[in-house]
């Protein structure tokens, strides 16, 4: 399968109030030709910059210090700004987190839209814009899609503005959209027909994703591939079935634990105790072994190597050996709720 | 689990983590020198003028017609004015006068303003209508022009000067209070105290009070460059501090016939004036990057 | 957006109604005017005689009354120093002070509006390090400060321009300037500021993932938005600049209502103020609504509200 995006030892350092943090650390990513990868993990793990820094979209207080950005084998991290610029927006698309802040609040939903169709396509004419424009809103499913390229974003709900979002990014059939946490602002209703909508495109479209979300029930209905991260930097990567499944991370086995399952009663959730470490005290070992069950001296001195076997699965820690070869039993007991990958 | 298809297990080494150079410095060190000279100043004006009979090697009235119009030398280190008075004792005694008026004014607006917009924006309803209403009247007039009628009406003691100056000054910090206030309100911790049954004024003096502080000081900080400022365009005018008391405003209005013969009678006030407004306004910015970093630069 | 601009203009009146009784409570503070209006061998009976007829005995109240029926028809009293009806002097002295104003003020705009955007853009850079120095040396001087700098600099060592007078653009630079450099410091850190704000913005990263290039993103996306609290701030510049005209025109010499206020403080010629800082209260009121109804168009989230 044809691997569209591919991010190779991406990094990321941010200026803070209290200094210079590393936000992406070495995070190598791959995305496939039509498939979704879910880019898991806690706040402050670094998944929304690592979707910035692909696109060269970091603030400015934010820069690519290292690392390259493959996509369809053009390294966009090294492109200037006027080629990146003809590539957004119309081979890859990002839809952003806070649908209440995406939209221009003194320009109309149709000029917001219709820039997409002027800007990639040169197209001038008014009333090819408005036709284009309300096309592509019906196919996100706005109802009065004429009335509404009139009107502005503060006369939208949120679940609207997302929408509205969508359709812009999707306008010019991307190859590849990223989805940074779509739907964490939204509903809970809402957020069943937004990403009903979103799967449906891509299906139509045949659209690679790349699905940042902190929910694992989301990730595990919605993609093929995930890739944990977790303090900057990618802990546990793979097929998602399989890695839910047979999890070789702790802080993978944590997340998993601590789902809320139909099938299983508990008494408690199983919260990971502790705290993500501070972006700006790392330690030298192991980022999670503060708060890992497991862990052993080794991983207090030194950062876990990668481990890698079977269809693409890799994680780093030093106990995944064990995990894998059954001497260490990662849970004990609590079933884990899994769902078939999206099958298309 | 047992994985009985264990299939090769490839191990390497994770990639190590970039050093990761320290900020370039240049606006970082520029900000810190701004703030250390910033600092600087405003301990020297003020040790200074805390005892300026200390510092001053004259006496600041004390006439000499036989040295008037003297440019700066080793004796009379600013030079001498058009009566023979030295100019450095004439500063010394001019940045008494004119810090002690501007603090006083500062803090009367200050505490009457922010008391005046905490209430009305905690309490809402009419208070807030009509206290808002008296800020527009303060805020329709020019603080120059209220100024120059307050001090025409009342007279001139250095009294009524620090009135006049806080009545032409108060309405910044109601409104900005106002509207701290107005946040807090729908807090939590306000919400819990009033559920405890506290009275207003406790919630107002306990709650309300200590987190509009940081924002006050601010402010406050600030509005001295701008007191300063006023008392000096009041004082040149003739309209705010009297002769023979020293002041600034009123040396630069002397200096002004001399500006092509003696121009360091007009231009040392003047460039300590800038120098004092300079750092009250980078110490108000400084604070602010430091305790309230939501305010809007523009105040 | 109607009922807006209706609740505004309501508060202005009120504002407006009550700035006048404020100064006319001032103004009666000072004391009897009689006393200034006739020659020293005037005898108690000739004043209160006098009094009685410019209805000073009666209640405040009354007075005050009076004073505002006045007002609406344009009857500002008569200045007892140019002997003649006072209303009729302001309105000579409006002219100039309006275009010393505005040009202060266009010179702010036209300096710290693109100083602002290229700073905050290019951050860091010559331009900002430059703006910051004209920012902060701008506001830490008053303007009368800046008047004598500039006379001695341009007039007196380079002899480019006059020293004062009136009637002539070289005339209106020096003037213009030194009560134009505050604002336009003001200006320039306000735009610097709101610009870097949006720049960050979500809306703005959207239009950058749009492909839209970037100088349309910084001046039709960014800038628009990036100027709404300027405009708020321009209008309550020109407060600022009527109460710095008093000096700067007092300096150069400049036949305004600034030094025309002044000069009747001197003179204690207090009908002439009362004239003038109700017409200067009114203007400035004028300009504030004006500016706001402005901004309620501008912005379509109260236009269509």
């Amino acid at each position: 399968m044809e691997t569209i995006l591919e991010a190779k030892n991406l990094t990321t350092v941010l200026r803070g109030r209290a200094g210079v943090i590393t936000a992406v650390d070495n995070v190598s990513l791959q995305v496939k030709a039509g498939r979704a990868l879910a880019l898991v993990g806690e706040s402050g793990s670094g998944k929304s910059m690592t979707c910035l820094s692909m696109l060269g979209l970091l603030p400015s207080n934010g820069r690519l210090a290292a690392g390259e950005v493959l996509f369809k084998g053009r390294d966009l991290a090294r492109m200037n700004r006027k080629q990146l610029e003809k590539i957004r927006g119309r081979e890859i698309g990002m839809i952003l987190q806070d649908a209440m802040t995406s939209l221009n609040p003194l320009f109309t939903i149709g000029e917001q839209v219709g820039e997409v169709f002027k800007i990639h396509q040169g197209i001038r004419d008014k009333a090819t814009l408005r036709r284009k424009c309300i096309e592509v809103l019906e196919k996100v499913k706005i109802p009065a899609a004429e009335e509404r390229l009139d009107s502005y974003p503060f006369q939208f709900s949120g679940g609207m503005r997302q929408r509205v979002s969508i359709a812009i990014n999707v306008a010019l059939s991307p190859e590849l959209l990223i989805c940074d946490e779509p739907t964490t602002a939204l509903d809970v209703t809402v957020q069943l027909q937004i990403l009903g909508l979103l799967r449906e495109l891509q299906q139509q479209h045949n659209m690679a994703i790349v699905f940042v979300t902190h929910d694992l029930h989301l990730a595990s209905q919605f993609c093929d591939d995930v890739a944990i991260m977790y303090a900057g930097r990618v802990v546990e990567s793979g097929p998602i079935a399989d890695v839910f499944r047979s999890p070789a991370h702790p802080y993978t086995v944590g997340l998993l634990k601590a789902l809320p399952s139909l099938d299983t009663y508990s008494e408690r959730l199983t919260a990971i105790p502790g705290q993500q470490p501070s972006l700006t005290r790392l330690p030298q070992g192991c980022r999670f072994e503060p708060r890992c069950p497991h862990a052993t001296d080794a991983c207090r001195r030194q950062y876990p190597d990668w481990f890698e076997w079977g269809d693409e699965r890799r994680a780093a820690c030093w106990r995944t050996e064990d995990m894998l070869t059954g001497r260490l039993d990662p849970r004990a007991g609590v079933a884990v709720p899994v769902q078939q990958g999206a099958s298309r | 689990m047992r994985d009985a298809s264990l299939p090769m297990l490839r191990q390497r080494p994770a990639e190590p983590s970039l050093t990761v150079l320290p900020p370039r410095s240049s606006s970082h060190l520029g900000r810190h020198l701004q703030l250390a000279i910033a600092a600087t100043i405003a301990i020297v004006l003020v040790t200074v003028a805390l005892f300026p009979s200390l510092f001053a090697p004259f006496d600041p009235n004390a006439i000499s017609l036989s040295d008037t119009l003297k440019p700066p030398s080793p004796e009379h280190w600013f030079g001498t004015d058009q009566l023979g008075r030295d100019l450095l004792s004439r500063v010394i005694h001019g940045a008494s006068i004119s810090l002690f008026v501007a603090f006083c004014a500062v803090g009367l607006a200050g505490i009457f303003g922010a008391l005046l917009g905490i209430t009305a924006g905690y309490l809402g309803g009419a208070f807030d209508s009509v206290a808002m209403r008296l800020t527009d009247i303060q805020l329709a007039l020019p603080a120059v022009i209220l100024a120059l009628v307050l001090v025409g009406a009342i007279g001139f003691s250095l009294f009524n000067l620090i009135l006049v100056l806080s009545l032409a000054n108060w309405a910044r910090f109601a409104r900005v209070t106002r509207a701290e206030a107005l946040t807090l309100r729908t807090r939590d911790f306000v919400l819990l105290a009033k559920l405890a049954g506290a009275s207003r004024i406790r919630i107002i003096l306990s709650h309300i009070v200590p987190n509009v502080a940081n924002t006050f000081i601010v402010l406050a900080t600030l509005d001295v460059g701008i007191i300063i400022i006023l008392e000096a365009t009041l004082s040149f005018l003739g309209l705010g501090v009297q002769p023979p008391t020293p002041s600034w405003g009123a040396m630069i209005a002397d200096g002004r016939g001399y500006l092509e013969t003696a121009w360091w009678i007009c231009g040392i006030p003047g460039v300590v004036l800038m120098l004092t407004v300079l750092s009250a306004n980078l110490l108000g910015d400084a604070l602010r990057d430091w305790l309230s970093p939501t305010l809007t630069r523009a105040w | 957006m109607i009922s807006y601009i209706l609740r505004r203009m309501g508060q202005s009146a009120v504002t407006v109604l009550l700035v006048t009784m404020i100064i006319f409570l001032i103004i009666r503070l000072i004391g009897d005017p009689t006393h200034l209006m006739l020659p020293p061998e005037a005898t108690e009976a000739d004043r209160e005689l006098l009094r009685h007829q410019m209805g000073l005995d009666k209640p405040l109240l009354v007075q005050y009354g009076m004073y505002l029926l006045n007002l609406l028809q344009g009857n500002l009293g008569i200045s007892y120093r140019f002997a003649q009806p006072a209303f009729d002097v302001v309105m000579g002295a409006l002219g100039p002070t309006l275009l010393l104003t505005a040009s202060a003020l266009g010179f702010g705009i036209v300096l710290g509006v693109p100083l602002g955007v290229i700073s905050a853009v290019n951050r860091d850079g010559w331009v900002d390090q430059f703006a910051k120095v004209f920012a902060v040396m701008g506001q830490a001087a008053p303007p009368f400060l800046f008047s004598l700098l500039f006379i001695r600099l341009f007039s007196i060592e380079l002899s480019w321009l006059p020293t004062s007078g009136y009637g002539s653009i070289s005339n209106l630079i020096l003037p213009a300037l030194a009560l134009g450099w505050y604002s336009a410091a003001g200006i320039m850190r306000l735009t610097r500021s709101s610009m870097m704000e949006v720049l960050d913005s979500e809306y703005i990263k959207l239009a950058r993932i749009k492909g839209v290039p970037q100088r349309t993103i910084v001046y039709r996306h960014a800038l628009r938005n990036a100027l709404l609290p300027v405009i708020t701030f321009i209008s309550l510049q020109f407060g600022v600049l009527m109460g710095g005209a008093v000096s700067v025109e007092f300096i150069f010499a400049w036949p305004g209502v600034g030094r025309l206020i002044l000069e009747s403080i001197s003179n204690l010629d207090y009908t002439m103020v009362q004239a003038a800082v109700t017409i200067g209260a009114l203007i400035f009121t004028t300009v504030n609504l004006a500016v706001d109804i402005i901004y309620a168009y501008v912005d379509p989230r109260i236009r269509y509200a």
